[in-house]
Parts: structure tokens; C-alpha cells; sequence
């Protein structure tokens, strides 16, 4: 692998199609081929156009609030006893989640096009909101796609949606999760395609999308590669990220791909335990197919189907991948691992009370492998988490478990 | 010649339309989609396309969803399905069979595996929603390697280029999605599929079979005033899923289904000559 560890070989992916290595594509229905090489076409013109960037950058700065800090979380560390920890703080960001990065950047795109009605799917509803929001900001027409468990089990996030002007639509078929959302706003995206923006919450779907969304995204990387060499004088020796279709993990590592002396973990969902079969950790334990417009590893039994995945974290709760992490699996320059359900409920609340700073369930996961990954590592070394979002539409889902009545 | 251009070749010189039935195979129950088939045929079904249960059916309005549901639900796999064909080609050795369906099933047996057992069961065409040109290249070699037909979609949304490069490569026939949408949504606008058909007429002989948004005998006529065929589904799977959820048995949502299929058959037929 080291003769391949370039920034011009990991910039020569996607290729023209779409494809990073076998992963990828554009595996979607006639009807949204146009739309997507429109997309493209526009894309890859407002990508070098250095008025885009300067619009993109200003509204990171004056309307998220970027660059999110990089803090040293003392306490952790000390309990610990190994490696320092940093978090990335995505949660201070406006909407309270790393989404936002990538709708900001998406809702500048619809607007070029025109666009006047936009769409998205959303699993915890952290996209949903930062989708929401940039609809209202734009005065765009907002539909979002909800799994109708997700919508019971982060009603707070859909009822910040609504009062964002948004319509939340609860997808009852299949799971009820999030990979029917996005099933549901396929069907609406080749209904409405004249008039509608279609903002994918992951870098997961068709070609361009998955690009895009790193794109967008890597700005957490930039950021972190930048803050570090100021804060520690040197790059972080590994890098913890949550993956659920893979955006967060992807925005913080990309930058960081050539860099060899920096070890990646990617987080995946492993809900019950992956032993149990109920987890949501496709590239743990899953096979490469074809879903949701690319090809990825997925979470489907030996005659191809999808089958249902299970995790406490809504956003987390996925059968897919995005297709670069499925590449960055198989070439090893990733490192995937799983935690379980019980392991992320504990680390929410250690977090919480030991730093103060009450990360997602889905962040949750990553500190998890944090944890284990600076015990083995030495105090003159240091790792940096995506504290990918705050924890706050968390908390009817924890005090349930917990058996608390609010 | 295979079963398709005869087929279509039989269909033109007699001054036809083909009418194509969409049926999910295994909804509302396995053992009955073979005899479902056989009555299609009897009741006027030029060509049969069997659809594949996925669980993620990205392309299908609720009914059609549902239908895959069913049949997952009596978990029938892709191997079933062409098992199901097998069986139907026992007493049929004429009728065209396609089936249509999504990627990851065929992803899951492999290509070449895939192929040659739709060779084996006497399948003729293929139509995978989610492997657009771009994508369809080593799986289409598969299929040419035992003469099985993949069925290339043309939209409303494809541009003229676009169509030049999918008539190029296509065999069988060209499918005409004729509505923006998922199937059994929308409403159809004769006009406008007319104007399409005339431009995918001026790149390629193939014969143009409409689908999605054909709900009824009228709809069906006006349709096949203008196409080589007419596929429906949405309309039959609702009729015969209607009758199943107010107390029918699934033969006599089978009995319904073939009836609207019989006059849809006889709308089209009635159809030429009143617009030729
Ligand atoms: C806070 C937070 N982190 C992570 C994720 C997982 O998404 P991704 O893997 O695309 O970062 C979500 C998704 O909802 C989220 O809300």
C-alpha cells in the first residue's frame, strides 16, 4: 500500500463514472440519469469557480459559525491514561451536527439550478433540520423523508423541522428507518426531477453525490489538520469517526488520506453485537451490492435482499455504506470496527459527566472506540474524534432505557 | 430469431399491438404465479414480464411495493422466480418471458451464473431498473453470450443523444417509461408519448412498448394506438389485490386480473384501425 498512499491517488477517485475502485456509480432508474449528469456538470463547474467557494466559506463562517473548535478533552485523558484526546466540536455548529456543512453546500447548488423545491431524507433528523434550515434561509419549498420509527423515536428533531417550515413525510414501508426514507425520496425525486433538488444527507447514493458530499465536508479535515499542527505541533497519530453512511468520518479523513503516519477508525453501528446479526455494520460484516444508486458493501442475506438492520442510534441505523469507505476498506487504508449499543449508551453518559459535553448517540460510538484505542497508545500521542453532533435529540431515547419518565 | 423478435415480427405483420402484463412472481402466492401466467397468455398476453421481489423496490408506486412485499413475505428469492419460468416454459414454448426487477439480486448470484440459469429456464429478456447503460455493460455481455435480450429503458428526461446511444446497443424491444414517476402513478398524456415515440423512431426498427401510467382498457387503447405494446401492472396487481383484502380467495383475484387483462386486450385490438 505504500507506493500507492499519494494526495494524486486519492484524488483520482471517484473516476469520470463515478467509481472508486469497483465501488460507486450511478445505479439508478432512466428517468434520473439527466438530472444526475446535470448535477454533475454544474458541480464540477462551481467546484473550481473560486466566487462558489468564497460564497460556500462565507456562509460556513457567518451562518454554522466555522471553523468548530479542536479541544483537548483533559479529564478523558487523564482517566485514561494513554493517548491525548481532541474532539473536533461539530456539535457547536449551527443546527448542532456536522449535516449542515454539506446542506449549506448542496442548497447553494439548488439555488444555482434554480431550483425551488428540495427534498431529503433523514434517520435521526439531524439532516432533516440542517435541511429544514437551509430551506428557510433560502425560502425554499421542504420535503423531508423520516422512517416512521425514526419519527417516534426523535420527535424532537421532527417537530424542530416543522417549525422550520418543513414538511415531514413518515415513510411506513419496509424498516421504517432510514434506508426507507431514502427509498421514498428516490420515488419523489423521479416524480418531481423538473423542479426538485434532491439533498442527499450522506456520501452514500448515485454519482455525483458521493464526491459532493466529501467535498463539502472536508472542510472538518482542513480544519482539524490545521488546528492540530497549531495546538500539538504535529498531526494527530490516529483519527476516530462514527460511520453511518459515512460523511462525518470521510469530512475528518480525507484530508488526512496521504498523511501515513495517521491511523484511521471508521465506527460502524453494532447494535446488539455484530454476533447477533443485529447490528448495522455492512462493512464489519456485510458483502458488496448495489443499493440506493451506488455499489457498496450492504447488509443483505444470500439471495440479495436488504435485510433490516438494528442500532439505538437513528442515524447510525443503515444497511449501506458510501462507496469510498467500501474502497478505503478494501485497499486498507481504514480501519472499521464496530460498537454496540450498551458500549454507546455508557460512553454518552461518561462524556457527559466527565467533560461536560453530551455527544449523540451516534458520536457516542466513536467515543467508544476512542476509549479503547488511547489506552493502547502512549500520552505523547494524540487522536482526534468527530464529536460529530450534540446529544440533545437524544434525550427521550436515553431516558427511556434508562426507565425514566419525563 | 429469438422467441422476442418473433414474436414482435408475428405481432407486426398481423397488424397487432402487444400487450405485456406486469405480475409480481409469488404475490399473492408462489404455487400460483405459473397458472397465472398461463391465463394471462389465454386471456391475450403476447409477452409475460415476471417481476423479481426486492426489498427495496426504488422505481414502484405502493401497489407494486406491496406486491414485492407479498411476495417476500412467501420468500420467493430470483432462483424461484426462474424456477417459476422453467415450470411455465413446460407447457409454453412460445410466449416471451421477461423478467424485471432490481440489481442486487443478480449481483448476489454472479453474472455468468445468473445468465446461464436464465438461459436454462427459458427466459428471454431482462430488464434491471437500476442498471442504466452506464452501468448494464458486463452484465449485458452475459446475456449476449446465450442470446437473452436486456431491455433498455428510454424516459421522458432522456435527451436525444442519450437515445442514439441506448437504441445503438439495445435488442428485443425499447421500453418506454412514459410518465415521470414510479409505476401506477401519474396521469398519461397520449400527446406527449406520441411526440417521444416519433424521436425514438428515428433512431432505431425496434418495436416501442409503453409502460407505467397504463391503467385501464381506454388508457391501454390510446396507448397502443401509438406503441408496438402496452405493458400494465399497477392496475392489474391492484384489482387483483383489491378483491384478496375485501374477502377474496387469491384464485378470484386471479379471476379479476385476468378479466381486466381480457379487456384491456380487446381496447387495444379494437384501437387499430379507428387511429392507423
Ligand atoms: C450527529 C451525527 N453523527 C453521525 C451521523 C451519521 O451520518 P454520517 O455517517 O453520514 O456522518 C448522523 C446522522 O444522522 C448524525 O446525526
Amino acid at each position: 500500500m505504500t507506493d500507492m498512499i499519494s494526495p494524486e491517488f486519492f484524488a483520482s477517485v471517484p473516476d469520470p463514472q463515478g467509481r472508486f475502485g469497483p465501488y460507486g456509480g450511478k445505479f439508478v432508474a432512466e428517468t434520473l440519469m439527466s438530472a444526475l449528469a446535470d448535477l454533475e456538470a454544474l458541480y464540477r463547474e462551481l467546484a473550481v469557480d473560486p466566487g462558489f467557494q468564497r460564497e460556500f466559506d462565507s456562509d460556513l463562517a457567518h451562518y454554522v459559525g466555522r471553523p468548530s473548535p479542536l479541544y483537548e478533552a483533559s479529564r478523558m485523558s487523564d482517566a485514561i491514561g494513554g493517548a491525548r484526546i481532541f474532539l473536533k466540536r461539530e456539535d457547536l455548529n449551527h443546527t448542532g451536527a456536522h449535516k449542515v456543512n454539506n446542506t449549506i453546500g448542496q442548497a447553494l447548488l439548488a439555488k444555482h439550478m434554480g431550483k425551488k423545491r428540495v427534498i431529503a431524507e433523514t434517520g435521526a433528523g439531524q439532516h432533516g433540520v440542517a435541511s429544514a434550515t437551509v430551506a428557510a434561509r433560502l425560502g425554499l419549498d421542504c420535503h423531508v423523508f423520516m422512517g416512521a420509527e425514526d419519527v417516534q423515536r426523535q420527535s424532537l428533531n421532527v417537530y424542530r423541522m416543522k417549525l422550520l417550515g418543513a414538511e415531514v413525510i413518515p415513510v411506513t414501508s419496509g424498516s421504517k428507518t432510514l434506508k426507507d426514507a431514502m427509498n421514498e425520496a428516490l420515488r419523489d425525486w423521479v416524480t418531481y426531477v423538473d423542479n426538485t433538488f434532491y439533498i442527499i444527507g450522506t456520501v452514500a447514493g448515485p454519482h455525483p453525490y458521493p464526491m459532493l458530499v466529501r467535498d463539502f465536508q472536508s472542510v472538518i479535515g482542513r480544519e482539524a489538520r490545521r488546528q492540530s499542527l497549531a495546538m500539538t505541533g504535529k498531526l494527530p497519530d490516529a483519527l476516530v469517526a462514527c460511520v453511518g453512511g459515512g460523511s462525518n468520518a470521510i469530512g475528518l479523513f480525507h484530508p488526512f488520506l496521504a498523511d501515513e503516519s495517521v491511523a484511521m477508525f471508521g465506527v460502524e453501528a453494532g447494535g446488539l453485537g455484530v454476533e447477533t446479526g443485529q447490528h448495522a455494520a455492512p462493512l464489519s460484516a456485510g458483502q458488496p451490492g448495489v443499493l440506493h444508486g451506488n455499489r457498496t458493501y450492504l447488509m443483505q442475506d444470500q439471495n440479495g435482499q436488504i435485510i433490516d438492520t438494528h442500532s439505538v442510534s437513528a442515524g447510525l441505523d443503515y444497511p449501506g455504506v458510501g462507496p469510498e469507505h467500501s474502497w478505503l476498506k478494501d485497499i486498507g487504508r481504514v480501519n472499521y470496527v464496530a460498537a454496540n449499543d450498551d458500549e454507546a449508551l455508557a460512553a454518552f453518559h461518561r462524556w457527559t459527566r466527565t467533560e461536560g459535553i453530551m455527544p449523540a448517540l451516534e458520536t457516542a460510538h466513536a467515543l467508544v472506540h476512542a476509549e479503547k484505542l488511547a489506552a493502547e497508545m502512549t500520552p505523547e500521542q494524540h487522536i482526534i474524534v468527530n464529536l460529530s453532533g450534540r446529544g440533545d435529540k437524544d434525550i427521550l431515547t436515553v431516558a427511556s432505557i434508562d426507565g425514566i419518565e419525563l | 430469431m429469438s422467441r422476442l423478435s418473433t414474436c414482435f415480427e408475428k405481432i407486426r405483420t398481423e397488424g397487432r399491438k402487444a400487450v405485456i402484463p406486469y405480475v409480481v412472481a409469488g404475490d399473492p402466492a408462489a404455487a400460483i404465479t405459473v397458472p397465472m401466467m398461463h391465463r394471462l397468455v389465454a386471456a391475450g398476453a403476447d409477452v409475460v414480464e415476471l417481476g423479481v421481489p426486492f426489498s427495496d423496490p426504488m422505481s414502484e408506486g405502493p401497489v407494486i411495493q406491496r406486491g414485492h412485499e407479498r411476495a417476500l413475505e412467501n420468500h420467493v428469492s430470483l432462483a424461484n422466480v426462474l424456477e417459476m419460468v422453467k415450470v411455465f416454459r413446460e407447457d409454453d414454448a412460445d410466449t416471451p418471458v421477461i423478467i424485471m426487477g432490481y440489481a442486487n439480486p443478480v449481483e448476489r448470484m454472479g453474472y455468468p451464473v445468473f445468465a446461464s440459469a436464465c438461459a436454462e429456464a427459458g427466459v428471454d429478456g431482462l430488464i434491471t431498473v437500476d442498471l442504466p447503460p452506464e452501468e448494464v455493460g458486463p452484465l449485458n455481455q452475459e446475456l449476449k453470450k446465450v442470446s437473452i435480450d436486456n431491455i433498455f429503458l428510454i424516459s421522458p428526461t432522456t435527451p436525444a443523444e442519450r437515445i442514439t446511444t441506448i437504441t445503438a446497443n439495445a435488442s428485443g424491444f425499447i421500453y418506454y417509461v412514459a410518465v415521470k414517476g414510479v409505476t401506477g402513478a401519474g396521469h398519461l398524456d397520449t400527446a406527449d408519448v406520441e411526440k417521444h415515440l416519433a424521436a425514438i423512431r428515428s433512431k432505431t426498427t425496434l418495436p416501442i412498448c409503453v409502460g407505467f401510467g397504463i391503467k385501464d382498457a381506454a388508457s391501454a387503447a390510446a396507448v397502443g394506438a401509438v406503441a408496438d405494446g402496452v405493458v400494465v401492472g399497477s392496475a392489474l396487481i391492484d384489482t387483483m389485490a383489491q378483491r384478496i383484502e375485501s374477502g377474496g380467495t387469491p384464485e378470484q383475484g386471479i379471476d379479476d386480473a385476468v378479466s381486466l387483462l381480457a379487456s384491456i386486450r380487446s381496447g387495444v385490438t379494437a384501437s387499430i384501425g379507428t387511429t392507423a
